[in-house]
């Protein structure tokens, strides 16, 4: 078997080929062979991966502009909804201020006016007792009068024995309702 | 049926520098014909492949990529971002279309290597891998030019170092800068993909060899099969390693050509 393998192995080297030494039909395969794979692909690939490549770093620098765009809007909103509340609260706190010092002016009015009010009808009760005293005295002294009469009848009807005594008496009575009068 | 099987594909062991020169297809089977052979034709295929893909998935760009779309995006992504910003800075971004269509090219190119079926990669013949170095090399230049004038050759080769020891520097770095480096791009993608692609047919013939020498050695032969996949994902990690080597390289040597200071 060896001996057959030996025996081909001249036959083929009817042309010997230096590895070393390029073969010229070759190079010109291989040179237009890559030049058209160079044309192609540098004119229509690359570029375009190039624009992709851009188009996408726009895509994402963009958003994150209009991310921070969008936050810096809201930031100003929440500001903006802070003042506006702490305005409104401000205001609810004076409102509330002012309603009580109205409610204190109120109840001081309704006070005095209370009290003054309680005053005149005491003044009114009082010159009312007054008038009535007044009357009821006017009354009384006409009716000592008759009640004097009245007890002279009595004293002169029943006992003249004891004259001298008896006129002390009356005397007596007469200046004392004088005074109790005067009074 | 293991003979007859092992008789076509064992037919050369060891295998040679002939087994990366297939017979062509148009003309079929001749053996100097080199317009139409199986390596040009993957040449073709992985062009077309990577513009159907990127044309297919950027057909209608969307702010909110698709699946295919991010994952051609990835791609000019981490080619842009990791290799031409990160090398060159940020003007590096101008360079990373022809960066990630270099990085996409070398890397499907030499994935042809490991694709069942497949298993040769263009990138074996120095051809390719010389017409990519050569692009390299006029770019890095014509950049340096268009940046520094007709003074960029100074600044390309005179180091900061004390004037007495310029003498041995300067032949020093126009060999390095302008001899060597088109050479080593290119020398060091071909032979990862040329040893690469012989590893695997010395591993997967040596299994048939074996086997065909003598029945013992049948257990050999698995174990040489098994090795064989295990190179195969050995191969997976050059290749990606390959194709990013290149692209750095190249990026690094813009960015030397269009740095202030040496």
């Amino acid at each position: 078997m060896i001996n057959l393998y030996l025996a081909v192995a001249p036959e083929e080297g009817a042309a010997e080929h230096n590895p070393i030494v390029p073969i010229w039909e070759e190079i010109v395969v291989g040179t237009v062979a890559f030049a058209v794979l160079c044309f192609v692909l540098m004119k229509f690939v690359f570029p375009l991966m190039e624009k992709t490549f851009q188009a996408r770093v726009d895509a994402i620098e963009g958003g994150i502009k209009r991310a921070e765009t969008a936050q810096a809007e809201a930031n100003q909103l929440l500001e903006q909804y802070k003042a506006q509340l702490s305005e409104a609260r401000t205001e609810a706190a004076r409102i509330r201020d002012e309603a009580r010092a109205d409610a204190e002016g109120i109840r001081q009015d309704v006070l005095a006016k209370a009290r003054e009010e309680s005053d005149r009808i005491i003044a009114a009760g009082n010159e009312q007792l007054a008038a009535q005293r007044e009357a009821i005295v006017r009354e009384l002294r006409s009716e000592v009068g008759t009640l004097a009469v009245d007890l002279a009848s009595k004293i002169v009807g029943e006992a003249l024995a004891d004259e001298a005594r008896t006129r002390g008496t009356v005397e007596r009575f007469i200046a004392d309702l004088d005074t109790a009068g005067q009074r | 049926m293991v003979i007859g099987q092992s008789t076509v594909l064992a037919a050369a062991f060891p295998p040679d520098v002939e087994d990366f020169y297939l017979p062509s297809i148009l003309p079929w089977g001749a053996h100097d014909a080199y317009w139409f052979t199986k390596i040009t034709v993957l040449v073709w295929v992985a062009a077309a492949a990577i513009i159907i893909f990127f044309l297919a998935s950027y057909r209608k760009p969307q702010l909110v990529p698709t699946k295919r779309q991010w994952l051609a995006e990835s791609i000019y992504g981490f080619v842009r971002n990791n290799i031409a910003v990160d090398m060159i800075g940020p003007q590096g971004v101008r360079f990373a279309p022809y960066l990630t269509t270099l990085f996409m090219f070398i890397l499907v190119n030499n994935f042809f290597g490991i694709l069942p079926l497949v298993q040769i990669s263009p990138m074996s013949h120095i051809a390719f891998p010389a017409v990519l170095a050569v692009i390299s090399y006029v770019m890095f230049i014509w950049v340096g030019i268009k940046k520094h004038g007709i003074a960029y050759f100074v600044h390309a080769v005179k180091p900061n170092a004390p004037i007495g020891i310029l003498p041995l520097l300067i032949p020093i770095e126009i060999f390095s800068n302008f001899l060597v480096r088109p050479f080593s791009l290119a020398v060091r993608l071909f032979a990862n993909m040329f040893a690469g692609h012989m590893l695997l047919l010395v591993f997967t013939l040596g299994g048939f060899a074996m086997i065909n020498a003598n029945a013992w050695l049948a257990p050999i032969s698995v174990l040489s099969w098994a090795l064989t996949i295990a190179i195969t994902f050995l191969e997976f990690m050059v290749i990606c390693l390959q194709a990013y080597v290149f692209t750095v390289l190249t990026a690094s040597y813009v960015q030397g050509s269009l740095a202030d200071e040496h």
